[in-house]
């Protein structure tokens, strides 16, 4: 069973502004983003059986609520996020917390190169790739790439509304690939397409793009995506996934989705 | 101002940074990117020491030297690739012991190529001055400047580069003409078609008597030849390009100026009348009679300023101004009143005219072609003729892409090249 850690949004807010999205005159309907939140647990737990560990949130932490910059985990080994804004950096204290608290062997990235955890490094089983330059930095692949034995492929991110890999490149289990071309240069897209053949890799169109369509969580054939992306459904029912949209808009406000709203821990 | 004489003149100049990149950078394409970032902005590179991992989980890494015509565009550049990984290789200052005794180098000292060369004091590159091969380098007390020097030089307590550390070699710049010497391979082969090689040289000794007479930089031509000159029937020639000022500087040794003045008194060369060719009775005597009357009269100068030498390599030499570097050898008869019979003080002397020499034709000559290719910078066009191939080979040997051996007869190439370059036959 997949186990997925979660932090509930009891103070999730937009209390600045680090990413095109978050605008501080945003307002943030916070009954509605708890609804919301509650909606993705209830899909994650009842319909695809996942077992959801859940964070203590913390006031004045308001993206504590997006566990999936809170690191990466392979086995029992966790890597804590070190990110590049000092507004997020007070989330790495308790990231790093949680996991030794739950018998992780914590690994830790050294002082100047940020890491925005699972934000930032997706993949397949046998081989992994890296967005950078909005947040990562490229000099932690390598680091980890030697670490886990595993190809870590550098993407740059040229878009800053796709400042996350997440948010514009996610790899399915069957081998597909759900991404948005124009968040990278020609040579990631190059790269892309040498590694996932064609009739694999769904190219996302941009209205869908906009609203986070690739920002989905794939367990087995169930994939959970932001609630307006019929494209993306059809084509991932066609490749035989179930698809669970939920609206999560209100996290949509802080440039975020349901994949920044989990992090998958094994 | 030629280009490629620009682009001799600026190679100890350019600015050049090592940078390291490591992770997966083949597949992903960023290694791709950052060499094209470098050209897109306007520098160039080397990459050196690729390594390409052997399976998909193993990583690449590669070193690259980047050159740009600038410090800011260095700079530009830096900044443009770090995000894609590029670190600057942190270098070290080189290392400098004090020479223990006059005449010997610190052990470990450092050994130079006649590549252009820097070495890293306070952080900062240096430029070596006179670069040559196989000597040492030496750093004024202030750490301001260095120079290349050899060993027999140095004195006790000279500060000398030791170890590799905080040394780098600047690989030579293609030029940008796109004559013989802008191509990467040295021509040694009898069989080539020479024509279009003379033809270059003529080119560029057009351009440099036209730069040496506005007195620019590197404009100087030097020829070191051999007495096969004069036997081959090639004195004529060579005074002609001496005489109309294609040629600033001479490197020969006793035989090359007591046949030719030879020739002039006697009308032979080793005993073997020029025009005839034919023996002389008794013509075997005559460059001892010759040198002998040279050394009577005090000197070469005094034999050609008095009218007793009319004609010939050395009286066009003295009358054109052009100095002449006679060293010695074992086997010299006389030897000629300017002969320089210490080797290390003929060395000494010879290297006193590297500097300023824009092009270099070392013809008919193993010793004094060798010794010239030895003091010369890399930077320096050279054209290597003898009739053995192994002599022009040995130049070429050197390493160097602007070196041209042409395996050809001494009087062929210097009649040639003088009439490319307008003498009537």
């Amino acid at each position: 069973m997949s186990r997925i850690l979660v932090c509930p949004p009891d103070f999730f807010g937009i209390e600045y502004e680090i990413n095109p999205w978050m605008r501080l005159t945003n307002h943030v309907d916070h009954g509605r983003a708890v609804r919301q939140w509650h909606e993705l647990i209830r899909v994650l737990e009842q319909d695809l059986g996942v077992m959801l560990e859940r964070m203590t949130p913390i006031p004045g932490l308001p993206d504590l609520v997006f566990t999936a910059n809170a690191g990466i985990v392979v086995g029992r080994t966790a890597v804590v996020s070190r990110f590049r804004y000092p507004e997020r950096q007070r989330e790495e204290v308790h990231f790093e917390g949680w996991f030794s608290r739950h018998g992780y062997e914590v690994m830790t990235i050294e002082a100047g190169i940020h890491f925005e955890g699972a934000g930032d490094l997706l993949g397949f089983p046998e081989y992994w790739f890296g967005g950078y330059r909005q947040r990562s930095d490229i000099r932690v692949f390598p680091i980890l790439s030697e670490r886990f034995h595993r190809e870590i492929i550098p993407l740059e991110l040229v878009d800053s509304r796709f400042y996350h890999l997440d948010t514009c490149f996610c790899p399915l289990s069957g081998g597909e690939l759900l991404y948005f071309p124009a968040a990278f240069d020609s040579y990631g897209q190059t790269a892309i397409a040498e590694r996932v053949p064609d009739k694999l890799r769904l190219t996302v169109p941009i209205d869908e793009a906009l609203k986070f369509a690739c920002n989905a969580v794939c367990v087995g054939k169930h994939v959970v995506l932001p609630a307006g992306c019929p494209a993306t459904q059809a084509w991932l029912r066609i490749r035989g996934y179930e698809t669970h949209p939920v609206q999560l808009d209100e996290f949509m406000r802080s440039g975020g989705s349901a994949k920044c709203l989990t992090l998958t821990l094994d | 101002m030629i280009k490629y004489a620009h682009a001799v003149s600026t190679a100890m100049n350019h600015y050049q940074e090592s940078v390291y990149l490591q992770g997966h950078i083949i597949d992903s394409l960023v290694l791709a990117k950052v060499l094209d970032l470098i050209l897109m902005m306007g520098g160039t590179f080397d990459l050196e020491d690729v390594h390409i991992g052997k399976t998909r989980e193993e990583a690449s890494h590669a070193r690259i030297r980047i050159q740009t015509v600038s410090r800011t565009l260095l700079d530009d550049i830096l900044k443009a690739i770090q995000p894609h990984g590029a670190s600057i290789e942190r270098e070290a200052d080189c290392r400098i012991d004090r020479a223990p005794a006059d005449g010997v180098l610190p052990d470990d000292f450092y050994a130079t190529t006649h590549l252009p060369t820097q070495i890293r004091l306070n952080g900062r590159w240096l430029d070596i001055n006179r670069i040559e091969m196989d000597l040492a380098i030496l750093v004024n007390e202030q750490g301001s400047t260095a120079h290349a020097i050899p060993m027999g030089e140095v004195r006790r307590g000279n500060r000398i580069v030791v170890g590799r550390e905080g040394v780098r070699i600047i690989p030579l710049q293609r030029p940008q003409e796109r004559d013989i010497f802008g191509f990467m391979e040295s021509q040694v082969s009898a069989e080539r078609p020479h024509g279009h090689i003379i033809a270059d040289i003529a080119t560029r000794m057009r351009q440099l008597r036209e730069r040496h007479r506005q007195k620019q930089a590197d404009s100087h031509v030097l020829l070191a030849g051999g007495p096969a000159i004069i036997h081959a029937g090639g004195r004529e020639a060579l005074t002609w390009l001496i005489e109309q000022g294609f040629i600033h500087i001479l490197f020969c040794g006793n035989a090359l100026a007591a046949h030719d003045m030879e020739a002039d008194l006697f009308g032979t060369s080793l005993g073997y009348g020029l025009t005839a060719g034919r023996a002389v009775p008794h013509g075997h005597e005559h460059h001892l009679r010759t040198i002998n009357k040279i050394r009577a009269i005090g000197s070469i100068e005094v034999a050609v300023t008095s009218g007793m030498i009319r004609q010939g390599i050395m009286a066009a030499c003295i009358r054109q101004g052009v100095p002449v570097v006679m060293s010695g050898t074992i086997r010299d008869d006389g030897p000629l009143p300017e002969v320089i019979t210490d080797s290390v003080l003929a060395q000494r002397a010879m290297r006193a005219l590297i500097p300023g020499v824009g092009l270099a034709l070392l013809v008919a000559s193993t010793l004094h072609s060798v010794a010239t290719g030895n003091l010369l910078p890399a930077t320096v066009p050279t054209v290597c003729v003898d009739v053995n191939p192994s002599v022009p080979t040995k130049l070429a040997d050197r390493g160097s892409f602007q070196a041209v051996g042409l395996v050809m007869d001494a009087a062929s190439f210097l009649s040639e090249l003088a009439r490319m370059l307008g003498r009537a036959t």
